[in-house]
């Protein structure tokens, strides 16, 4: 599954990094730690979070994760947008709670 | 092969910085992905730390036939008690940096996990050494 398969089917918000919409997605991690997902992610998850600020995206690219999921409406800083966009990792988002986007993405694709 | 880098205490804008480049190094280099994963994951926390904890520093990394070493030299606080600091969940980040979602008291686990040696050094109110040895193959 793509990404931009779950911006369709999860009605998400894309904020930046449209170049990675083909990125391939195979699970998902959620937490608003970053040496948590710095310590468990894996390649190709989406990771579903509330921070807002750039380091998301030094973690998410480290780990080449595919995709990063704001959620309750919160919207990316200026400087995650930009670095998004320089790795080609999108930053989407959602107004639900991470509880819910993260079951709905579970029931997608669930774990790998 | 042998790199610097300095690092500023409090510069978040900057975190990561040096890790990213090196994963960049190691990829044109042809090392091993799942190696790149655990070295880059070692090396971020140790450079975060420098970020969220100390004053300044540098980070040397060697790239060698045999092993990738980096050496992070810090001068701060210090860590008084490093097995305490070792332990998962331990941690004096100030409530501004756990707001961004550091300081959960990982980074140490995470090095310990991915470098095949994690070496530590440090003087109370001097500075604080890392050493971080991964070998490849
Ligand atoms: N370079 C350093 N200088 C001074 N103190 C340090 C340094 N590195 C680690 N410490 C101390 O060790 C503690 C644990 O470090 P660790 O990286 O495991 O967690 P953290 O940095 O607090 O949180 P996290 O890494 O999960 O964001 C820190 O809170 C700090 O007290
Ligand atoms: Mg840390």
């Amino acid at each position: 599954m793509k990404v931009s398969d779950l911006v369709e089917k999860l009605e998400l918000e894309v904020y930046s990094g449209e170049n990675g919409l083909s990125n391939l997605v195979t699970g998902g991690y959620t937490s608003d730690l970053l040496s948590d997902v710095m310590g468990h992610a894996s390649e190709n998850q989406v990771w579903i979070t509330l921070q807002t600020h750039k380091n998301v995206m030094a973690v998410a690219s480290l780990k080449d994760l595919a995709a990063v999921i704001l959620v309750k409406g919160f919207k990316p800083d200026a400087d995650m947008e930009a670095e998004s966009n320089t790795h080609n990792i999108p930053v989407l988002g959602t107004k639900q709670e991470a509880f819910e986007i993260s079951g709905k993405l579970y029931g997608i694709i669930g774990k790998f | 092969m042998d790199f610097k880098y300095t690092i500023e205490g409090g510069d978040f804008s900057r975190a990561g910085h040096a890790s990213s480049d090196v994963k960049k190094l190691l990829k044109q280099l042809n090392i091993d992905n799942q190696l790149i994963k655990r070295i880059v994951v070692a090396l971020y926390e140790a450079e975060v730390n420098i970020v969220a904890h100390a004053k300044n520093g540098v980070i040397d990394v060697s790239i060698l036939p045999d092993q990738v070493f980096i050496k992070l030299t810090d001068q701060g606080p210090g860590i008084k008690d490093i097995n305490l600091a070792m332990q998962e969940g331990y941690s004096t980040a100030s409530q501004k940096v756990r707001e961004m979602g550091f300081g959960a008291g990982m980074g140490l686990p995470n090095m310990k996990k991915n470098a095949d040696k994690l070496n530590i050094e440090s003087t109370p109110g001097v500075g604080t050494t890392v050493e971080l040895t991964t070998f490849i193959q």
